[in-house]
C-alpha cells in the first residue's frame, strides 16, 4: 500500500453507519433532551411490551455479540442467568476500558451517556435485576460527570428508580469509579474490584453468570455492547442484521489513531477494512507508509499492511492471526521501531498483572528484562528464542487473558519483524531515531531560531 | 522519601478531628448505602479519605476500616494495589503524561522528558512550590488524541512540548486552566471528592467542553459527506529542537537490570541452564 490509499468506489457515507455516534456533534449531545429527541427510551418501551424471554431471545436472535474483545454473544450471557432462583441478580458494565489502543466507550460515554443507561434498563428488564452498577474506570473524571448527572436526569425523568414508566419493574443504578488497575477490565477481577477488594481475577467455574456479585447471578458487560441494545429493540433486529455478516452482524465504533491523517472514531458496520477506513480518513500521514497496526487493542497480535483488506469481524480477523478485541486500530509508520513499541507495551504488562499466577507475574518481569536490554543493542541473538520461549509459557497457562494479551505483541512481533529484532543486536543499538515517530516531526519549523 | 519498616509495631493511627470526622462520617454514610454490601463502598470511600488530606494516611485507612469492620490491614491492602491512591503527599495539579507505546511514540517520551527538566523533578516527585506532582501514566482511552496529558484526569488532548510546558507554568502560576475535554481544574483533592461520587457542583462543570472533541466526530462527519479528513486538536507548535531522544519513563517501577541480563557478567540463570 502506497501512504494514500486509492479511493475506494464506495463513499464514506455508504460505507459508515453513525449510530451510537449520530448526534454526538449536537449541543448538549449527552443531556435526556438531546437524547429523547433522537427517539431515546423508544427501545425501553418495546421492551417493556415484551415479555423478560423475549427480550432476550430478541437480542439474541439479533446477533449482537460483546463489544468488550471476546465476542461472546450478549443475548446468551443474558440466558445463562439462572430464573426463580431466589437470589438477586446483578447487571455490571464494564467501562473500565483501559486495553492500550482502545479510546472508544470513553467517548461514547461523554457523548451519549444515556444510550447506556436505556440499554442497562432492557438487560435489567430482560434479566430481572433490580440493582446494576457502571464500573468506570477512575482516571476518566469528565465522563464520570456525565454519568452523574446521565443517571440524575434518568431517575427524574422515571426511567429509573420505582415502578419504571408504570411497568411495575424497579431499577436503581450506582455509578463507581476504579482506582487505577488495567486487570479490573477482567470481568472477574472487575467483580472483586467492586466488592472492595484487589483486583484479582476468580477461578472459574463457577462462572459469574452462577456466582458473580456478591455470589449471586451477574451479567458483565461491555459498555458498547448494553448501549447498542436500545437501538436493536428500536429499529428491530432485522435493520441489525442487515449489517455486518451472519456471525458478526450489525454496527460497531472502529478506533482509528497512531500515524494517521485522520484519528477518531468511525461507527461502521462490521467487516469494514482498514484499507477503506484509511481511503476515507486521508490515509497515512503523508509522506509514510504503513508498518504495522492492531486490529483491537495491544492484547492482539500485530498485523501488517499484507492485512489491509482483512474484513474488520469476529471471524475475518482471527483468520488473519489476530483478534477483532476492542476494534482499536493503532496504525504505526516506517519510522517506529517495532521493538520499542513491544518492549513499552511488555512494561505495561508486567506493571499491570496483578501477582495472583506465577506465569504472568514472574514472565512479564522476564520479558521486560531481556526486551530492554534487546532494544538497547546488548541483547543477543539467543535472547530472541527466550522470549518466544518466556511467552509460550505466560500464553494459556495463566489464570486470565491479561497473560495471553502480554504474549501476544511477543509472538506476532517476531514473526513479522524478527529482522528488526536482529538488526537491534548485530547493530548494538535501535536504528530508529523517536523524534521522527512524533507527530510534529514532520512540521517545518518557521522560526529555527526559537528553541523549545 | 522511602521509609525504611523496621518491622517495628506502630501505635494506632490517630483520628481525625472531631468536626472532620462528623463531616466525613456523613459521607461515610452516604457511600455505604449505595451499595448492598457495605465492603464495595471500599474505593469510594478511599477517594473520599484522599479528598481530606490529599493521599490516604494511616489516619484514612483506619477510618475506613472502622466505617467497614474491616481492619487495617485489609485495607492497606486494597489501597495498595490501585493506582490512583497515593501513598505520599503531592500537589494539587497531578500531570500524567500517557508514556504508552503509541503516545510515547507520537511524542509522549519527548513531553515527559521535557516536563522532567522543565520541573526538575522525577516520576512522581512534586515540585517545590506543592502546585505540580509529575508522573508518566498508562493509557488513557484518549488514542485519537495522542499525544495525551492529564491533569487531575481532565483530559488535554493532541499536545506538544511547548503546549505542556505552557500548562504546566499556567498551573504553578495559579491560572484557571481549561482542558481540551473536561472541565475547568480543580484541585487534586476536589477531583478525588467526585471520584468518591459526590457529583461536581460548580456550575458549567458537567457541560464545560462540550459534547465531543472534534477527533471523536472524523467518522460521523465524513458519514454526512463532509469530506475530507477531519483536522483535529489545537493548532501544534513547531518541533522543539533541542529534545534528546527520549528516554524509558515507564520503566521506573518495572524490574532493574539484573547480572543474569548483563553482557559484562554472563552468569546466571542462562548459562546454569545450558541455553547460552
Amino acid at each position: 500500500m502506497t501512504m494514500a490509499p486509492e479511493v475506494s468506489e464506495t463513499s464514506p457515507e455508504k460505507l459508515l453507519a453513525p449510530v451510537l455516534s449520530a448526534f454526538w456533534d449536537e449541543p448538549g449531545s449527552w443531556t435526556l433532551e438531546t437524547y429523547l429527541r433522537h427517539d431515546g427510551y423508544a427501545g425501553l418501551r418495546k421492551a417493556l411490551a415484551m415479555t423478560p424471554d423475549e427480550v432476550i431471545a430478541y437480542v439474541k436472535d439479533s446477533g449482537l455479540r460483546g463489544r468488550g474483545g471476546a465476542g461472546f454473544p450478549t443475548g446468551m450471557k443474558w440466558q445463562f442467568i439462572p430464573q426463580g432462583d431466589g437470589k438477586p441478580h446483578y447487571l455490571v458494565v464494564n467501562a473500565d476500558e483501559s486495553e492500550p489502543g482502545t479510546c472508544k466507550d470513553i467517548p461514547l460515554l461523554f457523548a451519549n451517556p444515556h444510550a447506556l443507561i436505556e440499554g442497562m434498563v432492557i438487560a435489567c428488564y430482560a434479566i430481572r435485576s433490580e440493582h446494576a452498577f457502571i464500573y468506570l474506570r477512575g482516571e476518566t473524571v469528565p465522563v464520570l460527570r456525565r454519568l452523574h448527572l446521565a443517571v440524575r436526569e434518568a431517575y427524574a425523568a422515571g426511567y429509573l428508580g420505582r415502578d419504571i414508566l408504570g411497568s411495575g419493574i424497579n431499577l436503581d443504578v450506582t455509578v463507581h469509579a476504579g482506582a487505577g488497575a488495567y486487570i479490573c477490565g477482567e470481568e472477574t477481577a472487575l467483580l472483586d474490584s467492586l466488592e472492595g477488594r484487589r483486583g484479582q481475577p476468580r477461578l472459574r467455574p463457577p462462572f459469574p453468570a452462577v456466582a458473580g456479585l456478591y455470589a449471586c447471578p451477574t451479567v458483565v458487560n461491555n459498555v458498547e455492547s448494553i448501549a447498542s441494545v436500545p437501538a436493536i429493540l428500536g429499529r428491530g433486529k432485522e435493520w441489525f442484521r442487515s449489517m455486518g455478516s451472519e456471525k458478526s452482524p450489525g454496527f460497531t465504533l472502529y478506533s482509528l489513531s497512531g500515524h494517521v491523517a485522520g484519528p477518531g472514531q468511525y461507527e461502521a458496520p462490521l467487516g469494514i477494512t482498514l484499507r477503506q477506513l484509511l481511503g476515507m480518513s486521508g490515509g497515512m500521514r503523508p509522506g509514510h507508509r504503513l508498518k504495522f497496526w492492531t486490529p483491537g487493542g495491544s492484547s492482539t497480535p500485530i498485523l501488517t499492511e499484507e492485512h489491509l483488506d482483512v474484513p474488520l469481524d469476529y471471524e475475518g480477523v482471527g483468520a488473519a492471526g489476530s483478534m477483532l478485541g476492542t476494534k482499536a486500530l493503532q496504525c504505526f509508520d516506517e519510522t517506529t521501531c517495532v521493538v520499542r513499541a513491544v518492549t513499552r507495551w511488555t512494561e505495561f504488562y508486567a506493571h499491570e498483572s496483578c501477582g495472583k499466577c506465577t506465569p504472568c507475574r514472574e514472565g512479564t518481569y522476564w520479558l521486560v528484562q531481556l526486551l530492554r536490554d534487546i532494544e538497547a543493542g546488548k541483547g543477543r541473538m539467543a535472547d530472541l528464542d527466550k522470549i518466544n520461549d518466556i511467552a509460550d509459557n505466560i500464553n494459556g497457562k495463566s489464570f486470565c487473558a491479561l497473560g495471553d494479551g502480554a504474549a501476544s505483541p511477543i509472538f506476532s512481533s517476531l514473526k513479522y519483524f524478527r529482522a528488526e529484532y536482529e538488526e537491534h543486536i548485530r547493530g548494538k543499538g535501535c536504528p530508529f531515531d523517536p523524534a521522527k515517530s512524533t507527530v510534529w516531526a514532520d512540521r517545518t519549523n518557521p522560526h529555527p531560531e526559537v528553541r523549545a | 522519601m522511602t521509609e525504611v519498616s523496621l518491622g517495628m509495631p506502630q501505635l494506632p493511627a490517630p483520628d481525625y478531628p472531631a468536626e472532620v470526622k462528623t463531616r466525613l462520617l456523613a459521607d461515610a454514610r452516604e457511600v455505604i448505602g449505595r451499595y448492598p454490601d457495605s465492603r464495595s463502598a471500599l474505593l469510594p470511600l478511599l477517594h473520599l479519605v484522599q479528598s481530606e488530606e490529599g493521599y490516604v494516611t494511616r489516619t484514612g485507612i483506619r477510618f475506613c476500616a472502622e466505617q467497614l469492620g474491616l481492619t487495617t490491614a485489609e485495607v492497606t491492602a486494597v489501597a495498595t494495589f490501585y493506582t490512583m491512591y497515593r501513598r505520599r503527599p503531592g500537589g494539587d495539579y497531578q500531570v500524567g503524561v500517557c508514556t504508552n507505546t503509541l503516545c510515547a511514540v507520537l511524542g509522549g517520551d519527548a513531553i515527559f522528558e521535557a516536563l522532567r527538566r522543565h520541573l526538575g523533578v522525577g516520576n512522581g516527585e512534586t515540585t517545590a512550590d506543592g502546585k505540580v506532582t509529575l508522573e508518566h501514566i498508562e493509557c488513557n482511552a484518549a488514542c485519537d488524541y495522542a499525544p495525551v496529558v492529564m491533569v487531575n484526569w481532565e483530559f488535554f488532548d493532541n499536545q506538544t512540548v511547548e503546549s505542556a510546558k505552557e500548562l504546566v507554568d499556567e498551573l504553578r502560576a495559579g491560572r484557571t486552566v481549561r482542558p481540551t475535554r473536561g472541565a475547568p481544574l480543580c484541585t487534586y483533592r476536589e477531583t478525588a471528592r467526585i471520584l468518591a461520587g459526590f457529583p461536581d457542583e460548580r456550575p458549567g462543570a458537567v457541560e464545560a467542553s462540550g459534547g465531543a472533541g472534534p477527533a471523536s466526530l472524523a467518522g460521523l462527519r465524513l458519514a454526512r459527506g463532509e469530506g475530507g479528513p477531519a483536522r483535529v486538536g489545537p493548532p501544534r507548535t513547531e518541533p522543539p529542537q533541542d529534545e534528546r531522544p527520549p528516554e524509558h519513563p515507564s520503566s521506573h517501577d518495572a524490574p532493574q537490570q539484573t547480572s543474569a541480563s548483563d553482557p559484562d557478567h554472563p552468569s546466571g540463570p542462562v548459562t546454569e541452564e545450558g541455553e547460552g
